[in-house]
């Protein structure tokens, strides 16, 4: 095949979001939340753990979304990050002794450190290259905390036990439900500053590179700087996230953190609408129920189901909950007019 | 020194396999732009195909044939069926496409045939090949026979006209449709000859790794490593590619201390992401320029 260099007019790979459409206006949000507030007193305990599971995985795909729907850079490895944030919690608290408050955000800075350093030489790479890369990084994590020089720490493959914490104050709730307060009001706050840092300038800036990285730098957007920037702050989240599941599930073991999670992730952004932050609350309930509902519909096929109906959601929505959305406010602000 | 020339042969076997498997990678991947995640497991579901005229009686050529006239066919369908649909859609949503189309073939092949492992049959027998220990006659077929297809692709890609308008499709597919290439169609004989290589691929696998639905699922890992360690774009950097892959792995896991099995696929892994980042579009993959 010919020597003759190709020449792309560069398509970005993700389509531009206006920054507008990127949350929900404020009485939507305000209806979703007091939703949220008050659903542990209408539900069993274990659906409240699946919440706390919901809101967890949905910081998960929030970070991701981060990194691939404002900046635009793919990544297979969320698991790795998920992974070290739940480790140097449950480290931090099982042989540090630390509060789990403290623990996180300590967490939190760990993974951004670890996200802005693997950002670096994930600068070369972009597309294809880059989820390779962040691939091999996520198959790596399970093999790399299982070695046996850690072990001292991370208790090898059997992992270690985490212990849930009580409601503090003696407030007469539960173990379950305390923690899903402290979740939401973790993830509340992570949503409103990742808004905000999405209209900010720097928000700009990485929606920028998004849409056309040599415009963007030919206007002055330091591009390294912000794409490990973004690395960085997607590791974050996703390691208070991580740090969040540990304490949830009360365990954290190598196996727990496989490639199989980061797919997930991947899976709750698409069905979420890429760029489009209040659908990775959308895309985490997809990633935790939907399997569930596969099972129950059959047992040896759970698989094949969990595909078709995967296939259908893309089929019918292929820009996700945030085409719904979009759909539903269209027809209403049309009614309204008429 | 024995040693040596003997993991680098063995490597050379083992990355047989994955050149083979890359091979089919770069295949699609010239056709439609995307990793195929459900690559393997196409390849893997052909195998079984072939496995099952088998025991209905097919003697092994025939179902072969069979079986790549069956892959072709499928291939086909599953674009036009299933992504042709999405062509306009995001390129996440395909990949989440791949992602399902794998579950769904998987849950199907073990629902069908069940996990439990089978032994293949292989065409070449299986002693010493030129009396080494190392390479069995059927490595070396299976060696012979990638390097037959590479030889084969090169030349359809390079002189037929069906080949050039694939190439012509896949570049620059506006320009393609103008001078009235049917670019659609192209896609998809595309996937038809990525499903047919992936099937050939898992016929020559399936005598080394047993016959069970999960056994593509490392091995296409290594493919799209071996692929994208060669360059995306092109077929000869897949296999060189392969054959890289499988001797390195070889070698890491012989010389440095404390890699088990466990580590070789990290460690391959991590050397392939060095490299890119020294040589971004692959070893001899061609640069692609962005303009604004």
């Amino acid at each position: 095949m010919s020597a003759v260099e190709e020449v792309a007019t560069g398509a970005p790979a993700v389509e531009g979001i206006p920054k507008k459409a990127m949350a929900f206006e404020q009485g939507t949000a305000m209806v979703i939340l007091t939703l949220l507030v008050f659903m542990p007193c209408f539900v069993k305990s274990f659906f409240v753990f699946q919440m706390t599971m919901l809101l967890i995985y949905g910081l998960a795909v929030l970070a991701l979304n981060i990194l691939t729907g404002a900046s635009g850079q793919f990544s297979l490895g969320q698991s790795a990050f998920f992974a070290a944030g739940a480790y140097t919690t449950a480290i931090l608290i099982e042989h540090g002794g630390l509060n789990y408050a403290l623990a996180l955000p300590i967490a939190g800075v760990v993974c951004f450190a670890f996200g802005f350093l693997f950002g670096q030489p994930a600068l070369r790479l972009s597309g294809v290259y880059l989820a390779l890369a962040t691939f091999a990084l996520a198959t790596a994590t399970p093999q790399l905390l299982k070695l046996g020089y850690f072990e001292r720490w991370t208790g090898g493959v059997q992992g270690l036990v985490v212990t849930k914490p009580d409601a503090p104050l003696s407030l007469p709730m539960s173990q379950d439900v305390w923690l899903y307060y402290f979740t939401l009001f973790v993830a509340i706050g992570i949503y409103v500053l990742s808004i905000n840092l999405l209209k900010s300038r720097s928000g700009r800036a990485l929606m920028a590179i998004r849409d056309n990285e040599i415009a963007a730098s030919a206007m002055g957007v330091d591009v390294a700087l912000y794409k490990t920037l973004a690395f960085g702050v997607s590791a974050g989240i996703t390691g208070v996230a991580g740090g969040l599941g540990a304490i949830a599930v009360q365990f954290v073991a190598p196996d727990g953190y496989t490639i199989t999670l980061a797919i997930s992730l991947f899976l709750g952004m698409v069905v979420g609408g890429v760029g489009w932050l209040p659908g990775s609350l959308v895309g985490a309930a997809f990633i935790i129920f939907v399997p569930n509902i596969a099972e129950g519909i059959s047992k040896g096929l759970s698989g094949a189901v969990f595909g078709v109906l995967l296939f259908l959601v893309i089929f019918l929505v292929p820009r996700g909950a945030q085409q719904v959305v979009q759909f539903v406010s269209d027809k209403a602000g049309r009614l309204r007019r008429t | 020194m024995d040693l040596l020339t003997n993991q680098i042969l063995a490597g050379i076997a083992t990355g047989a396999i994955y050149a083979c498997m890359a091979l089919s990678v770069v295949m699609i991947y010239q056709a439609i732009d995307h990793l195929n995640f459900a690559q393997g497991e196409m390849a893997m579901f052909s195998t079984f195909m072939s496995w099952q005229l088998m025991q209905w009686g097919v003697p092994y050529w025939g179902a072969f044939l069979i079986t790549l006239a069956f892959s072709f066919v499928g291939g086909i369908v599953i674009e036009r069926v299933l992504f042709r649909p999405l062509a306009t859609a995001p390129v996440m949503t395909n990949v989440a496409g791949f992602i399902a189309l794998f579950s769904i073939i998987n849950s199907c092949a073990g629902l069908i045939w069940d996990f439990t492992i089978k032994q293949y049959p292989t065409p070449f027998g299986s002693s010493p090949f030129l009396g080494s220990q190392l390479i069995s006659t059927h490595e070396a077929g299976m060696i012979g026979i990638t390097v037959m297809l590479l030889v084969c692709l090169y030349l359809f890609f390079r002189y037929t006209k069906i080949g050039l308008a694939m190439r012509a499709a896949a570049s620059m597919p506006e320009s393609a449709r103008l001078v009235g290439v049917n670019t659609s169609w192209m896609i998809a004989l595309g996937w038809g000859m990525a499903a047919a290589i992936g099937a050939i691929a898992g016929m020559l696998i399936a005598p080394l790794v047993f016959l069970e639905p999960n056994m593509l699922g490392g091995v296409l890992i290594y493919g799209f490593a071996a692929a994208v360690l060669g360059g995306l774009t092109s077929p000869l950097g897949a296999v060189v590619g392969g054959f890289l892959v499988g001797i390195f792995e070889n070698l890491a896991g012989t010389y440095v201390p404390g890699v088990g099995n466990e580590l070789k696929l990290p460690i391959a892994l991590a050397l392939i992401v060095v490299v890119l980042v020294v040589k971004p579009a692959g070893l001899l993959g061609r640069p692609i320029l962005k303009r604004v």
